[in-house]
């Protein structure tokens, strides 16, 4: 069942990213839907969901892109998710801060290998690498609070909106 | 179950979903020469294997072929070590051979190159019956005697030179007093100067030159050889070289001479049968070692030995029954 909501949640992330997410800065991809999907799966899930949620996640947005070699986004979540994972079962990440902190240093971190990697190999050139860094940085964090707000507080807004339609 | 075992070991699979991802990664992405990287990842992590397993491999080899495999090789090395020590022997019999034929050939150029008769005394082991009974004795021994014509006071001579007289000849062997013997003595000139004298032997390995007048012109390195006049030695035979004149000038010098013959390892003589007085008096015989253009200038007086020394040709030294010099 879990791991049904993970692959349907990934599924979410990734839909959202491809219709929305292009929408949101200028049309730029300022914001990676599914990487903040990713890091929420590793805080509640642990480092092996995380890590396969990484890994699945980042192939399929491999895939989808155009240009791009299948690997390095998969490799670059698939990290991000294990460590996450690591740090969400050894800390307590359930405040505001935590996570905020745990969203920015997840995206730092899966920007340093998806574009080290790709300049390493050769194969891509980043102009102004630390801008859009610190820019999904903003975005990702931004958009993960929000979203990690909603989605924990949605099961106790519909358990309230049931109990409420039972009192009339 | 075994998802959950999966799960449990989580460094494991990290390593492996990395691992995944390389190979993934490596598959598209292309080196700087334009090889696939998982290509070349692939060939140089399989070309290290198949480094490891020639190593392994020529390894067994090479202790196969070095150890196990060698012993036909040890059989053929006890076979070609036998046959080296047999082509040893083989050789050294030829290389003998061959000294024995050098030795043989100098002797018959000198037997033809001589004017004088003479037989091939063979001192080898099988003839010699032995040197001087004493050191004091400077003697060897032929194995040629009367029966080949061999008289006492003939000369005999070597290659190099001149080597002695017979003192006694029996009738298949003859004893021959070497010229370094104490009682033995030759009548000589200088070749250069023609100065006369009279070679003694010492009983050592040296000559001494004695009876040359003072004023005469004698000095080392000259060549000394028979004068022909104490009627056993033909004219011309090299006696040696004069290695010393000590004593300044005047009768008082001592003239040493190096005997031409290395006595200590004659191996094989010349007896010459005809008499010097048969010999015509122009003639000087030919010899070994000395060039053709160096030849005698001036006749010497040919005399009997005497007692009695003049000053252009001493006189031979006196002897006793036995052909002895009296000193």
């Amino acid at each position: 069942m879990k791991a049904v909501a993970v692959l349907v949640g990934i599924a979410l992330a990734l839909a959202l990213q491809t219709t929305v997410a292009r929408f949101v800065v200028g049309g730029t991809t300022a914001v990676d839907l599914v990487l903040v999907a990713v890091v929420y799966v590793a805080l509640t899930t642990g480092p092996v969901s995380g890590m396969l949620s990484g890994t699945a996640a980042g192939l399929i947005q491999d895939a989808l892109s155009s240009g791009g070699v299948i690997g390095i986004g998969g490799l670059a979540k698939a990290i991000v998710g294990f460590l996450v994972g690591v740090i969400g079962q050894q800390f307590i990440v359930t405040a505001a801060l935590p996570r905020l902190v745990m969203l920015v240093a997840a995206t730092a971190l899966h920007g340093a290998i998806f574009m080290g990697l790709y300049v390493a190999l050769g194969l891509r050139t980043f102009p102004s690498p630390w801008q859009a860094m610190i820019g999904q940085e903003l975005g990702n964090a931004l958009v993960g609070m929000i979203a990690f707000a909603i989605i924990e507080a949605t099961p106790g807004m519909i358990e309230r909106r049931r109990a409420g339609r039972r009192a009339r | 179950m075994a998802v959950l075992d999966i799960r449990q070991r989580t460094g494991w699979l990290f390593f492996a979903v990395i691992v995944g991802h390389i190979i993934l990664i490596s598959a598209q992405v292309n080196t700087r020469r334009g090889v696939p990287m998982l290509e070349a990842i692939v060939f140089g992590g399989f070309a290290e294997v198949q480094r490891a397993a020639t190593s392994v491999v020529t390894g067994v080899q090479d202790n196969w072929n070095n150890y196990f495999a060698l012993q036909q090789i040890r059989h053929d090395n006890e076979q070609l070590t036998r046959e080296v020590t047999e082509m040893r022997v083989a050789l050294q019999q030829e290389r003998a051979l061959a000294s024995q034929t050098r030795l043989l050939q100098q002797l018959l150029d000198l037997r033809t190159s001589l004017p004088l008769s003479t037989t091939a005394g063979n001192v080898t082991q099988s003839a010699v019956i032995g040197g001087g009974p004493s050191p004091a004795f400077r003697t060897i021994t032929i194995d040629k005697g009367s029966h080949e014509g061999i008289r006492q006071d003939m000369a005999v001579i070597a290659p190099a030179g001149v080597v002695g007289r017979v003192i006694m000849p029996s009738a298949r062997a003859a004893k021959v007093q070497l010229l370094i013997d104490s009682n033995a003595a030759a009548g000589a000139m200088v070749e250069r100067t023609r100065a006369q004298g009279v070679a003694v032997g010492t009983g050592t390995d040296r000559l001494q030159m004695d009876y040359v007048p003072g004023s005469a012109d004698v000095k080392a390195g000259d060549q000394v050889v028979t004068s022909g006049i104490d009627g056993i030695y033909p004219k011309g035979l090299v006696i040696g070289q004069i290695e010393s004149v000590q004593g300044g000038t005047g009768d008082s010098r001592k003239i040493v001479i190096r005997p031409a013959v290395d006595f200590s390892s004659l191996e094989a003589v010349l007896v010459v049968l005809t008499p010097p007085s048969a010999v015509p008096p122009d003639t000087e015989v030919s010899r070994p070692g000395v060039p053709s253009g160096v030849q005698p200038t001036a006749e010497a007086p040919r005399t009997e030995p005497s007692t009695q020394p003049t000053p252009d040709a001493p006189a031979a030294p006196e002897r006793d029954e036995s052909g002895n010099v009296e000193r």
